[in-house]
């Protein structure tokens, strides 16, 4: 019994100890991410401590500010800005930033919202400078793919401007803008890490403006579509009409010279056969030709010297 | 009343410190009991089978725990925070999803600030899109930065509208869409890489990309217009099918009549010509015979067929005493 009670006579004056230290400020604990500055009557004592774990401090007279070491963010307001060629954007744009000097951060800055204000004037005024200098199509397009690039087959719908070449795209405006940032950085003990453009976008007037061209270009582009569908029907409706006439024609031509052949080919057999004796010729065919001439509407009149008649006269034969 | 029993005042308060004291001896242990139970509930932790544990003594990272039950100094000494390292995170830009599932349904909220942008011919569109992601570094994600959302979500905006800038409108609304979704992946991936923020992007992925609603009736329209374009044209190849192939069909079946008549003509040429020259073989046996024979046939066959014949004597200088044998009935 004597035991137990001693160890929890320890225990207690241990956990005791522990929390009152804590308390008056003997030990601190500074966690992943953080970092620490000791001041002494509102001094500032000392470098800046950045390594995670329990540290010792005077206790009561030395206090423990905390800053982060961790990479912050700033994003400000979208800004109105004009571009070189006078086009007016809202351009907004965010930035990393980190710690790097606790102590002029403190004793510069104080503290982080007052940070985020000079950071604001820093920022927007190095976009500001940047973005007025260069045109639009400097800040929207990062290379000159889009000149390079054929669409497939279709054609292009794209405005003159946007078809500028250009020497300084949009990651070279941000990296502009963060050298001009970066400068004025270190004096609050701040290093402006990363600075990039979220948005851009046009103005209301202006965008209306775009909506329009964009509607006309579309427009236009519509109405190539359908006279080209009606100059090729035309086309192809031509050349029916040409083939038609080609294909009549031809089959005409072979026909009359195949018929021409066969005429003359006739003739030729009938001449062979008949030349053999025009007379019987002229005789037979005459002979047909009483077949066909003497009918139900014809009035013969004969002598009585005819071949066929003369008998009538007489029973000899008058020669 | 019994008054020689009740206790004095004075033996009232002497009761009561004894029992007050008797119950102090408890106090230290009641103390001891207390502290080991708050103890307990900060000595266990679990970390679940898609974590890990990240691990701080007194603030300093020491170790990474794997899944299951383990134990860690209590009191506030030892810190642990479980990260979801398998799961799949999705972030959603121009648009939210109300209520997931078969018929999603989508926030018609405002969210044109975020989705419409402008693309490298200097229009505008309307894009939509998502990025998936995972944690790949615990420690990072804690330690390295502040906000790692935050940094996801800003840096996915800002690689999405560069790489939309650098493209036409056609590319975007079609032919390049998969391009740009790889392309952002690895430019998100590089940048957040550079910051440290720990985590994976799995995917981006454009999903519904349009013109602003206002211009969409004129993209609607070119649409229209290339179908239009593209019916003329087979309206027209379909009439040349039409009219050609019937006109070649006619054209052939010319040459095959005259191709006939052809050989009717010649035919019956050599058939008039061989009964010719047969009856000339006859007529040359016996000339004058044949000649005859042949002429009173025909004479026999024609005349009878003939309305009138008159008769006339070879002297008669004129024609008027006419004997007319063929009128009937003796009219005049």
């Amino acid at each position: 019994m004597k035991g137990l009670r001693l160890t929890i006579v320890i225990f207690t004056a241990l956990f005791v100890i522990v929390i009152a230290s804590f308390t008056i400020g003997l030990v601190y604990i500074i966690n992943e991410g953080q970092q620490v500055v000791i001041t002494q009557f509102g001094k500032p004592v000392g470098n800046p401590i950045t390594s995670a774990g329990l540290h010792f401090k005077q206790p009561l007279i030395q206090e423990a500010h905390y800053f982060e070491k961790r990479l912050l963010d700033w994003d400000g307001d979208p800004n109105q800005i004009p571009t070189k060629d006078k086009k007016y954007i809202w351009v907004d744009t965010t930035a990393r930033w980190k710690i790097i000097d606790a102590l002029k951060f403190l004793q510069s800055v104080g503290n982080e919202m007052s940070a985020q204000g000079r950071l604001d004037d820093i920022i927007n005024s190095a976009t500001r400078d940047v973005v007025t200098s260069h045109l639009l199509v400097e800040a929207v397009r990062d290379s000159n793919r889009i000149l390079e690039s054929k669409p497939d087959g279709e054609d292009v719908i794209v405005t003159e401007e946007a078809l500028e070449r250009i020497d300084v795209g949009r990651k070279m405006l941000e990296g502009g803008i963060l050298e001009k940032a970066k400068v004025l950085a270190p004096q609050y003990g701040i290093d402006i890490v990363d600075v990039r453009i979220k948005r851009i976008n046009y103005v209301e007037d202006v965008r209306n403006k775009v909506y329009d061209r964009m509607i006309a270009e579309r427009k236009r582009a519509a109405e190539k579509y359908r006279s080209e569908g009606q100059g090729k029907s035309a086309e192809i409706e031509g050349q029916v009409a040409k083939e038609l006439k080609a294909i009549t024609s031809e089959a005409y031509r072979q026909a009359q010279i195949i018929t021409g052949k066969a005429d003359a080919e006739a003739i030729g057999v009938y001449a062979a056969a008949y030349s053999q004796n025009p007379d019987f010729y002229s005789f037979m065919k005459t002979l047909e030709t009483y077949k066909y001439t003497i009918d139900g509407k014809s009035t013969v009149i004969l002598t009585t010297d005819s071949d066929y008649y003369k008998y009538l006269k007489s029973l000899e034969v008058v020669k | 009343m019994d008054l020689e029993n009740v206790p004095s005042p004075a033996e009232i308060i002497d009761v009561g410190k004894k029992k007050i004291m008797d119950f102090s001896k408890w106090i230290p242990v009641a103390i001891v009991v207390l502290l080991i139970l708050s103890g307990l509930r900060s000595l266990i932790y679990s970390i679940g089978p898609d974590e890990v544990g990240v691990i701080q003594r007194f603030g300093k990272f020491i170790g990474l725990s794997s899944p299951g039950l383990h134990a860690k100094i209590p009191f506030g000494i030892d810190k642990v925070t479980p990260i979801k390292v398998e799961k799949v995170f999705k972030e959603e830009y121009g648009f939210k999803t109300v209520e997931p599932g078969i018929k999603t349904r989508y926030s018609s909220g405002n969210y044109k600030d975020e989705s419409l942008m402008l693309t490298g011919d200097l229009n505008i569109l309307d894009v939509r899109w998502i990025v998936q992601f995972k944690i790949k570094d615990p420690v990072k994600l804690l330690f390295a930065t502040r906000r790692p959302e935050d940094n996801i979500h800003d840096i996915s905006e800002v690689v999405m509208r560069r790489l939309v800038g650098d493209y036409s409108v056609d590319e975007v609304l079609t032919t390049k869409r998969e391009e740009i979704d790889d392309l952002a992946q690895q430019e998100i991936q590089r940048i957040l890489d550079s910051y440290n923020v720990g985590v994976h992007i799995v995917t981006v992925k454009l999903l519904d990309v349009n013109p602003p609603e206002k211009v969409k009736p004129a993209f609607n329209e070119v649409n229209e217009a290339k179908q239009e374009k593209e019916k003329m044209i087979n309206q027209a190849w379909e009439a040349y099918n039409k009219v050609i192939p019937k006109a070649k069909g006619t054209a052939e079946k010319t040459i095959r009549e005259s191709e006939g008549y052809a050989t009717d003509k010649i035919n019956r040429a050599k058939g008039e010509s061989a009964r010719f020259l047969a009856t000339l073989e006859e007529y040359k046996k016996a000339p004058e015979i044949t000649k005859k024979r042949l002429y009173l046939e025909t004479m026999m066959q024609v005349l009878p067929n003939a309305k009138a014949k008159y008769i006339i004597d070879s002297q008669q200088k004129t024609i008027l005493p006419l004997l007319d044998i063929n009128k009937q009935g003796g009219q005049e």
